[in-house]
């Protein structure tokens, strides 16, 4: 299916994109990463966590949704 | 009413930044009784377009004093204390238990995970806000049972891995909207408004205007795992907040050990091998589907090609509960040195 996945703060350094639509047919959130660290291997250096459906979702997790964040943590203030 | 219940309120600001400032200024505008204000750090010219409390004529002066001293200017009924030193594992449980709501305005990681553990340990609901660039988060954590930080972000990233505000930049009326909603969120909790942002993440992007706000799960093994620290918290280095999911190893304190096992994290093509010490070989982007090879009756010790992917591979199994788990410090190279050595 084709996945509208969304990123985060310094990770768009990354991706050069904030947006997009990525066509992904395997089974987890971990099988996602893989697929995405092969697209952009500087990815994996990055510290993130995934949502799926606005919910922060673990690695073992079965992509069953559209709506893809990846979320890195802030420090700044 | 809701008066007396903002005279009747404590609360803690750490950091007194480009989040601390409008944080503090509506606060005490409020009416909060009692602030507390924690920042090391002198006023420089170049903090002027977003710390808007401070002017010309502070400029070298102490934070936590000079926002006090305006403060007391915009409202001098409250009392406001001036913390003008580091908040550190050793003074932070004291300062956390005189205050009723702690509010994170600082700008590192290592504070950060200081102020969240601290507020766990002494159970204080913990206003968080942190912004990037053009970005901004909030949250509320240890509400109410409600999730910790470290429920979203278990592990604290590398140091250096991510710049701070004054060396990327930000544009100054973003910590002042980010500040506002922390601000937001304590008069809630004070007042007993709404619905706290507990158990969610709001992420703004000054640049299109758009809020995303995620769900957070919460994950009593994180929070255990803090909890489990309380009677040694406050004898650790600041460091240890940061430090606290790793246990890195030299070779030679490794091959001391007994009943090890080794799991190396490379991925499959990466040289030198290291077949000396018979390893299992798992690469890190595949470690959590793996963790029936790993062998719980042993100490494991992981390795990588500098010691970088091992951290993150010893932070992953102890999130999975497995223990006695070791990070080697130099990698795969530190091996075939000491055996060509000895």
């Amino acid at each position: 299916m084709n996945l509208n996945i969304k990123y985060f703060g310094m990770l768009t350094e990354v991706t050069q994109c904030q947006e997009e639509t990525f066509l992904f047919s395997q089974s987890t959130v971990a099988d996602l990463l893989k697929a995405l660290f092969s697209k952009y291997p500087l990815l994996e250096e990055r510290d993130f966590q995934v949502a799926q459906m606005q919910t922060l979702v673990s690695k073992d997790t079965i992509i069953s949704n559209t709506e893809i964040a990846l979320l890195p943590p802030f420090a700044g203030g | 009413m809701g008066q007396d219940k903002l005279t009747q309120a404590k609360v803690l600001v750490i950091g007194a930044g480009g989040l601390g400032c409008p944080i503090l200024q509506y606060l005490a505008a409020a009416g909060i009784g009692t602030l507390g204000i924690v920042d090391f750090d002198t006023i420089e010219e170049s903090n002027l377009q977003r710390q808007i409390l401070f002017g010309m004529s502070t400029l070298g002066m102490n934070k936590a004093l000079a926002a006090k001293e305006r403060l007391e200017d915009i409202n001098p009924t409250i009392s406001i204390t001036a913390y003008q030193e580091r908040l550190t594992n050793k003074n932070a449980i004291s300062l956390f238990n005189k205050y009723d709501i702690i509010v994170d305005g600082t700008d590192n990681f290592t504070t950060r995970y200081l102020i969240s553990d601290a507020s766990l340990i002494t159970h204080k609901p913990l206003v968080y806000g942190a912004i990037y660039k053009f970005e901004g988060q909030v949250s509320v954590f240890n509400y109410q049972d409600g999730p910790s930080y470290r429920c979203i972000f278990p592990t604290p990233p590398k140091a250096g891995s991510v710049a701070n505000c004054s060396e990327v930049g930000v544009l100054g009326v973003l910590p002042g909207i980010v500040g506002s909603m922390q601000a937001n969120e304590v008069l809630k909790l004070i007042l007993g408004l709404g619905n706290v942002l507990s158990g969610k993440l709001l992420c703004y992007n000054a640049l299109t205007a758009e809020t995303m706000t995620l769900t957070v799960p919460k994950s009593d093994i994180e929070i255990n795992k803090i909890l489990n620290q309380k009677d040694t918290f406050q004898n650790c280095q600041e460091e240890f907040n940061c430090e606290l999911n790793f246990n890195e190893i030299s070779v030679k304190e490794a091959l001391q050990k007994e009943n090890i096992q080794f799991i190396d994290v490379r991925e499959t093509h990466e040289q030198p091998k290291v077949d000396v010490i018979n390893p299992i070989q798992i690469p890190l982007s595949e470690l959590e589907l793996h963790l029936d090879k790993i062998d719980s009756e042993k100490e494991k010790i992981i390795f990588c090609q500098s010691g970088i992917r091992s951290k993150k591979a010893v932070a992953i199994l102890q999130k999975n509960n497995i223990n006695n788990c070791y990070s080697l410090k130099e990698g795969a190279i530190s091996i075939l040195e000491h055996y060509n050595q000895n």
